[in-house]
């Protein structure tokens, strides 16, 4: 190898099993958050998205307490607060603010109980720190078939819904006139999101989990007006951010303060910001030349 | 119950109640509640940065409270409002995660500013919640009449002169500042559930702006005060309860009002119960 390529991909990183593990989990994850997050961008509820990873630890900390597998935890958890979410009316657009932000809190004030008791139980923070922070570094190879059965019936539901969901979710008016179930598909867009974002948050913590989900489909949306090509350049952007990202902070082991590596999750939300400010460059360009107002629909 | 660091634990209590009453009323009005959960979380983030420079962790955290609520509000005049929430949001707890990780020491801290530790206030936390606190209504009251008619007719206010931008980063910055006050009392969790829940529930209840503030202020306080007691009682955390009676509340509010819509309209008399309950959200 050339001595600039190593010093990118420093020695070990192609060998590495946690690596291989974490690049293929975030693939799959950055592939299906990339799908369901577009139409999280278009019906405006990366609100809702946050939510249920968040409460989603909930479960997390559930599962912790009753020794069952984490994953479970999470995926129950974030269903049946979405659930919850489509009860209070998170379909209204009046409504969809309040009705995520009083399933959040609840499930959050369930959380501090759990965690409360974890804690207690173990007197350690542990639990706490992993639940909140999550690192694709921890993700054991056993996981990986239920990741895998997780995504693609995520994905199945978005590839299923497309056209009718996308048609609902920029004009619903339009889509109840041809006789399109609107709510009915609303509520299993929620569903396909709480799969997903119960298996991101899982995998590779809330924060990238919320990062993925709308960093990538908001800057696409920028990119490209044609929703398919969205989806492909978001699930792209994904997997590029999120790969650089493993590389620099495997990369980081050997910088300071002491030698121990920077987290994945900032190098991947830096660089999944940058791009949404990059995407919006050219944009921000045009508006000064002609300061035409673009449609609020195709904005993102 | 009454004595000892369980006095500053009910004035403290109150003291966040009337703010976040107060405050939440206006963030469930403009529809902000993803910003009123995305500043205090990011916000940790600052905690943690200032842990790790050896500065004050409540300075570190309303540094990043106010510049999260500034860039949000500059972020989101060229994009979606929640796509610009979650992205800073996310900026700022990776920067956290990037703190937490430099630093040694500070994982045991994460789990109090969560949470809180209402029940071990100092004397000293308590002079500085009370003159934020006092700060954070004044801004209110000022702000009043421009924030009300800018979010609840935008078009109104542009021909008054008032600017929708303007309003909205002082409103953002008000948040950013009943957060700090609150957050290192009571944790992130408590004070966001406070913010929604009670004036979610006082909205079902009437649809005039002053009765629906007072009612929420209220309903925050017997929220509180009802999480101090038991959790003295059981031990369990103090955002536990509020998280799960603020739920309750809205949830009794938005049956009621179902309730009452239907007594009117059994009833033939007054349509406007129909209303209200129209609003509820």
């Amino acid at each position: 190898m050339n001595p600039t390529l190593a010093a990118i991909f420093a020695p070990g990183l192609f060998t590495s099993s946690p690596v291989q593990i974490a690049a293929l989990v975030c693939a799959i994850v950055a592939v299906v958050a990339g799908a369901v997050g577009m139409f999280t961008v278009i019906r405006g509820q990366s609100f809702a998205g946050e939510a249920l990873g968040d409460i989603g630890t909930t479960g997390g900390a559930a599962a912790y307490l009753i020794a069952a597998g984490p994953l479970w935890g999470f995926g129950a958890i974030a269903v049946a607060g979405a659930a919850a979410m489509e009860l209070i009316g998170i379909q209204r657009p009046r409504g969809r603010d309040v009705a995520t932000g009083i399933v959040l809190g609840a499930g959050l004030g369930v959380a501090a109980l759990l965690l409360y008791i974890d804690t207690v139980q173990d007197s350690t923070t542990g639990a706490t720190f992993t639940i909140v922070f999550g690192s694709p570094f921890t993700i054991t190879s056993s996981a990986i078939p239920l990741v895998i059965v997780l995504s693609v019936i995520s994905l199945g539901i978005i590839v299923l819904l497309f056209r009718p969901l996308l048609l609902s979710s920029i004009s619903p008016e339009l889509a109840a006139s041809r006789g399109i179930p609107v709510r009915l598909l609303g509520a299993g867009y929620l569903l396909a999101l709480a799969l997903t974002v119960a298996l991101a948050a899982f995998t590779i913590g809330t924060i990238l989990s919320t990062a993925l989900l709308v960093g990538p489909a908001a800057t696409a949306l920028r990119l490209t007006r044609s929703p398919a090509k969205a989806v492909f350049a978001a699930a792209l952007i994904g997997i590029a951010t999120t790969w650089l990202g493993i590389v620099m902070a495997y990369d980081s082991y050997d910088w300071p303060p002491h030698g121990q590596g920077w987290p994945v999750s900032f190098f991947v939300v830096t660089l999944i910001f940058l791009a949404y400010l990059f995407a919006g460059l050219p944009n921000w360009r045009r508006h000064r030349a002609t300061a035409t107002p673009t449609d609020a629909a195709t904005r993102a | 119950m009454f004595t000892g660091f369980m006095v500053n634990a009910w004035t403290v209590g109150s003291i966040v109640s009337i703010v976040a009453g107060l405050v939440g009323f206006f963030v469930v009005l403009r529809g902000s509640a993803f910003v009123a959960h995305a500043i205090p979380n990011g916000s940790l983030a600052g905690a943690a940065g200032a842990s790790l420079i050896g500065v004050n962790t409540i300075l570190g955290f309303g540094v990043f409270a106010l510049f999260g609520a500034l860039g949000i509000g500059v972020l989101s005049r060229r994009g979606r409002h929640d796509v610009a929430t979650a992205l800073a949001l996310v900026v700022m707890l990776g920067l956290g995660a990037l703190f937490v990780d430099l630093s040694v020491e500070y994982t045991p801290e994460i789990y109090s500013l969560l949470f809180g530790e209402i029940l071990g206030i100092s004397n000293n936390q308590l002079t500085t919640t009370v003159a934020l606190a006092l700060v954070c209504v004044i801004a209110i009251i000022v702000l009043y009449r421009p924030l009300m008619l800018s979010s609840l007719l935008p078009d109104v206010a542009a021909a008054h002169g008032i600017s929708t931008n303007r309003i909205n980063l002082a409103f953002l910055a008000v948040v950013a500042l009943a957060t700090t006050m609150t957050v290192p009392v009571v944790g992130t969790l408590l004070i966001f559930a406070l913010m929604i829940g009670p004036p979610a529930a006082a909205r079902s209840f009437t649809d005039r702006p002053i009765h629906a503030m007072v009612l929420s202020v209220v309903i925050a306080l017997v929220v509180v005060w009802s999480a101090i007691a038991l959790s003295y009682q059981t031990n369990y955390p103090v955002g536990f309860y509020v998280g799960t009676i603020s739920a309750a509340a809205y949830a009794f509010a938005r049956g009621w009002a179902a309730w009452a819509r239907h007594a009117t309209i059994r009833g033939g008399s007054d349509p406007q119960p129909a209303q209200v309950a129209g609003s509820a959200g």
